[in-house]
């Protein structure tokens, strides 16, 4: 268990090497030795974990310099705040700032708690350093290539990839002192760290645009620590500690809905998504990290730990209500987007919509759902957003009409895309069994609101997926030629993802049996079969079929003879697919859109009134537990 | 006896879908005041569309189609077999999927425009799907078809009501008037033939087989609200099944095609009616 | 008769006609008329059609497009003029801009005179357009089995 510090201070070092390298190739080499570094570390800490029976490990009792060092950090990272805020002018932020720090100092002082250990390391904290080390550290080498692609690009922003790169390594080491923490004043110390750290790469290239986003993201994750400041002020002065598990063991009312409200905010969850919108304005690989694989994570991370107190509570329903009303609007409004980072980011607000209502509802089947749609949709859209960043890197765009006939002109990337949009919404796929053990979770915990929900969400889930994947598949060859510019750093780091993607599909009843069922054991205390092995096994072999049958059809089909015509275009075919005649009698370049319906589900239309009804579920919701709690 | 139901299954429900067929066009004509065509026309298209040419676009369509054809195959065959109903259904909407690429693969117009309406048929009827799954489990406390079958009584009984949103939205699956908005089969319109348009000979008729499959398990859904643990449900089921089939035809004649926005708006407020109303009323009462 | 012969899809192709045959075969499809009685289809989509009905002589403009709606259909196809236009170039035959009649650009099967053309000549046009497309079937799939042994 030695490893722990090793596994935070190592991320946190190379960040602190990486500025300090001006030469673009000693950084790229520093960043591979790093990415490699967490991934072993994090094998050795599993290993060592596991070598000593997988149990839930206590660990560091006395830590008294280092709770005064942490402190130090608390203060540094507000004066940095205050000073950003005061640069840009945006004063209420320093306000969030200042008050979470204050209260947390003035609780640290007045009421101080002995806490009895600091770190746990159990199987969900686990899975989460494995997810955050190698989701992560591949993300880092993916970024190597990326970046250099990135600013051939865009030649008008200054090249700060030895920022952004040490900003990610420091991200990597805060996510895992998150995970690991089971004290809430080092969980929170950690918690700041990647707010500030996910404020620092939205602002990245400075333009006015970045800089509003980061300030807009900055404040809501403020918000929400300023709740979890709250919570943990709330614990020490009622209940006289400030450890997670016996917070949650207490079912302590405000402490609980305060640290589920930090959670609703660092998941984007409605009405607070706007800021994981604007944060697509940075650089991909951040986006694929902290804003899709991990750090938004953090927040269902701390929903499923507090799951045991969320269960058959107001709190528990208004979790539930948040997370299920989020994932239908921002499915409906993913719909309308045409630009492909702001689809995923859409969907990823939609997916850990799903998660966030499996976690309220706490019952022992919604967590399996959860932590499996968790592991799924890390990698997977972690994977798409590298793929659309590479694309965006070949093509110069990342608007999803330009990618008509993607397959075409950037094949490898289109089946890297292909896996992962298969991987999303597809039957048999992991996402897919993971919402229908949700819906009958739902079903089961008497929440009808939520069936309805998920019913039609997976509708609208449905449309902007399909619409993608038809895009890339329609056989369309233009005359523009498309260089493939992504680097073999970023194809290393896609195929382990695409292989990762199926393999855990295909290990599903496995990953269900070792990986997940722990979890609901340490969590609840017993795990029921949440579905059979021999309906796993089948969906296993569906899976299967779904890659073999359309190879089979290939091998079948390849040999028949078959005579090639043009399309159907009334007949007018200026000779090949592409162009037509027009009423004029001049050649017309054929165009294909896909639907957008903007009118029916655009942002403008349904984002205001989403907001509204998701605050005014949380702040009437809020009131009543708090005030009946008080 | 579930090896021989699905083996029934994979292969009279072409047959038993094809002859559907004959019948509607024939009552349908009826209605139009014409004699129609010989009761056995679909079969006498299907034989001629596979003695055709093999004209193709692209090289993927054909691969594509088959494996529309496979996974409504499978889907169906999870249903005969008594296994998950919800599961079943996921599978006819990844069936579709794989439809809805092999019309887009063509990149022509008109097909492009078919498949971007099958997607919004798709995520009109979807909620329904669901929803009626749901409401199974509801009624009988199981997703397996196997133990819906096995109940002391009908589950039309206590779910009416999505009975009536999964008819209504049968119509689009059936592909009938008013919600043939994706492909048809009349002339002079403005899709052509929406997404079949570039599928000819062969091809063509993979996917009417696939149709007949999506029918007879559209019909055996249908069957699943009346057929219980007493033998002379089944009769009932196989009446109530011609019945709706029948209702549909008429619907079919009597309407004309709607916009899209039509389509989706009505589907989802049916559904939320009729089948959401119902199960909240289950769900109340369990 | 055989596959094709009972279940023949028509494509309507108005290639410059001053609409009166389009109209005559529009109403082969009313209940009066009633062509499905054969099985006959007007599907308006040249991949899944077997007759080319045309209609009207043939001109500048839709040369090419009648050449690659012909192209598109699959194998075995026949195509049947419609009207005297489309048999000869009719009444416009001397126009500056008519090449004359369909058989200018692509092999026509069956003629159906007229002006216009009476829905009973039509279908009889078709009816008779069946027995030749009986014989390009036998004849395709002998050359498909030849082709086949090759």
């Amino acid at each position: 268990m030695g490893v722990i510090p090793v596994l935070i201070l190592w991320p946190a070092l190379i960040a602190l090497l990486i500025p300090l390298l001006r030469n673009s190739k000693a950084r790229g080499i520093a960043v591979y030795v790093g990415a490699g570094g967490v991934m072993i570390l994090a094998l050795t800490l599993l290993i060592s974990w596991l070598r000593g029976g997988g149990q839930m490990v206590k660990l560091y009792q006395q830590t008294e310099g280092i709770d005064h060092l942490m402190l130090a950090g608390e203060l540094v990272l507000m004066v940095l705040i205050v000073y950003l805020s005061i640069r840009h002018r945006k004063y209420p932020v320093i306000l969030l700032s200042v008050g979470q720090t204050g209260l947390l100092i003035w609780s640290e002082t007045t009421q101080p708690v002995e806490a009895p250990y600091h770190m746990a390391v159990d199987c969900l904290a686990m899975l989460m350093c494995i997810i955050a080390a190698f989701v992560g550290g591949l993300i880092c080498i993916y970024a190597v290539g990326y970046m250099k692609g990135y600013h051939k690009h865009h030649t008008e922003y200054q090249d700060r990839s030895g920022f952004f790169f040490s900003m990610l390594f420091l991200f990597l080491a805060a996510m895992f002192g998150l995970v690991l923490s089971e004290n809430l004043v080092w969980m929170y110390f950690f918690w700041e760290i990647t707010s500030v750290v996910s404020f620092l790469l939205i602002g990245y290239t400075r333009t006015e645009e970045a800089v509003n986003n980061s300030f807009r993201a900055l404040w809501m994750n403020l918000l929400g620590g300023l709740g979890f400041a709250i919570g943990i002020a709330v614990a020490a002065g009622t209940l006289g500690t400030v450890q997670l598990g016996e917070v949650v063991a207490a079912g302590a009312v405000i402490p609980v809905v305060m640290l589920a409200f930090a959670g609703l905010t660092k998941s984007a969850q409605l009405p607070f998504s706007s800021w994981l919108l604007g944060a697509m304005v940075a650089p991909t690989p951040s986006s694929a990290l902290l804003h899709s694989a991990t750090m938004v994570k953090a927040g269902v991370y701390l929903l499923i730990r507090l799951s045991p107190a969320l269960c058959n509570t107001m709190t528990g329903m208004t979790v539930a209500f948040i997370g299920g009303f989020t994932f239908i609007a921002a499915s409906m409004m993913a719909i309308a987007q045409n630009d492909g980072k702001k689809v995923l980011a859409f969907s990823t607000i939609s997916n850990l919509g799903l998660i966030v209502a499996c976690a309220g509802i706490g019952a022992e089947e919604t967590i399996w759902a959860a932590i499996l749609l968790m592991i799924f949709h890390s990698v997977s859209k972690s994977m798409l957003f590298q793929a659309v960043g590479s694309i965006e890197n070949s093509l110069g765009s990342r608007d999803i009409e330009s990618m008509h006939g993607l397959l075409l002109r950037l094949p490898r990337l289109t089946y890297i895309m292909g896996i992962g949009i298969a991987g999303m919404y597809l039957a048999p796929f992991g996402m897919l069994i993971s919402k229908w053990v949700a819906l009958k979770a739902f079903v089961d915990a008497d929440n009808y609101l939520l069936v309805i929900f998920l019913a039609y969400g997976s509708a609208t889930t449905m449309l902007y997926w399909t619409k993608w994947l038809s895009k890339l598949v329609s056989l369309h060859h233009t005359k523009e030629p498309a260089h493939d510019a992504t680097l073999p750093d970023q194809y290393l780091s896609m195929y382990i993802h695409a292989a990762a993607t199926l393999l855990l599909c295909l290990l599903f009843p496995l990953v269900s049996t070792y990986v997940v069922d722990p979890m609901i054991v340490e969590l609840f205390g017993s795990a029921h079969e949440v579905l059979s092995m021999s309906v796993l096994t089948t969906m296993a072999i569906m899976l299967v079929s779904v890659i073999f049958v359309p190879s089979l059809m290939f091998l079948l089909t390849r040999a028949t003879h078959r005579d090639y015509v043009p399309i159907y275009m009334g007949g007018i075919n200026e000779g090949d697919n592409t162009y037509f005649t027009n009423s004029f009698g001049e050649p017309e370049h054929l165009y294909l859109s896909n639907w957008y319906l903007r009118f029916e589900f655009g942002m403008r239309r349904l984002m205001r009134p989403a907001v509204i009804v998701a605050a005014g579920v949380l702040i009437v919701m809020l009131c009543l537990i708090v005030g009946g709690a008080v | 006896m579930q090896v021989v139901s699905v083996v029934l299954y994979l292969i009279l429900a072409p047959f038993v879908g094809a002859l559907l067929d004959g019948f509607d066009r024939i009552i349908s004509a009826r209605m139009q005041g014409r004699k129609g065509p010989p009761l056995l026309q679909p079969f006498y298209d299907l034989a001629k569309l596979f003695s055709k040419q093999m004209l193709a676009v692209n090289s993927v369509q054909m691969l594509l189609n088959l494996s529309y054809l496979v996974f409504l195959a499978v889907a169906g065959a999870m249903l005969f077999a008594g296994a998950d109903i919800l599961m079943s259904l996921f599978i006819l909407s990844t069936a579709d999927m794989f439809l809805v690429m092999a019309a887009s693969s063509d990149s022509s117009p008109f097909s492009t425009l078919g498949a971007g309406r099958e997607m919004i048929q798709i995520m009109a009827y979807e909620p329904m799907t669901l929803l009626l799954a749901v409401g199974f489990y509801l009624a009988t406390g199981s997703f397996q078809v196997v133990d819906i079958i096995h109940m002391p009584y009908s589950t039309v009984l206590p779910m009416p009501g999505f009975l009536i949103g999964f008819f209504f939205v049968m119509a689009i699956k059936l592909r009938k008037s008013p919600f043939d908005l994706s492909t048809s089969h009349h002339a002079h319109q403005e899709l052509v033939k929406g997404l079949t348009t570039e599928m000819a000979g062969p091809t063509f008729a993979i996917m009417n087989i696939a149709e007949y499959y999506e029918m007879t398990l559209m019909l055996g859904i249908v069957a699943l609200f009346f057929i219980n643990e007493n033998w002379w449900s089944w009769p009932i089921a196989i009446v109530a099944c011609l019945f709706v089939f029948f209702l549909e035809i008429l619907w079919d004649n009597v309407s004309a095609r709607v916009k899209w926005r039509t389509l989706l708006d009505s589907c989802w407020v049916v559904t939320l009616l009729s089948g959401g109303l119902n199960g909240l009323i289950l769900m109340l009462i369990r | 008769m055989a596959k094709l012969a009972k279940s023949p899809w028509l494509l309507h192709y108005d290639a410059s006609s001053c609409n009166g045959c389009d109209i005559e075969v529009l109403d082969c499809t009313t209940p009066r008329y009633d062509i499905e009685r054969f099985g006959i289809i007007n599907t308006g989509d040249p991949f899944q059609a077997d007759i080319l009905l045309i209609t009207g002589g043939i001109n500048n403009q839709c040369e090419s497009v009648v050449r690659q709606l012909y192209s598109q259909m699959p194998d075995p196809k026949v195509v049947v003029a419609v009207g005297i236009c489309a048999c000869t170039g009719g009444v416009f035959k001397d126009c500056y801009n008519i090449k004359g009649g369909v058989d200018t650009v692509i092999p026509v099967d069956v003629y159906v005179p007229g002006c216009a053309a009476r829905p009973q000549a039509i279908i009889d046009g078709v009816v008779k357009a069946l027995e030749i497309l009986e014989q390009k079937r036998e004849a395709y799939s002998e050359k498909q089995e030849q082709k086949g042994r090759a």
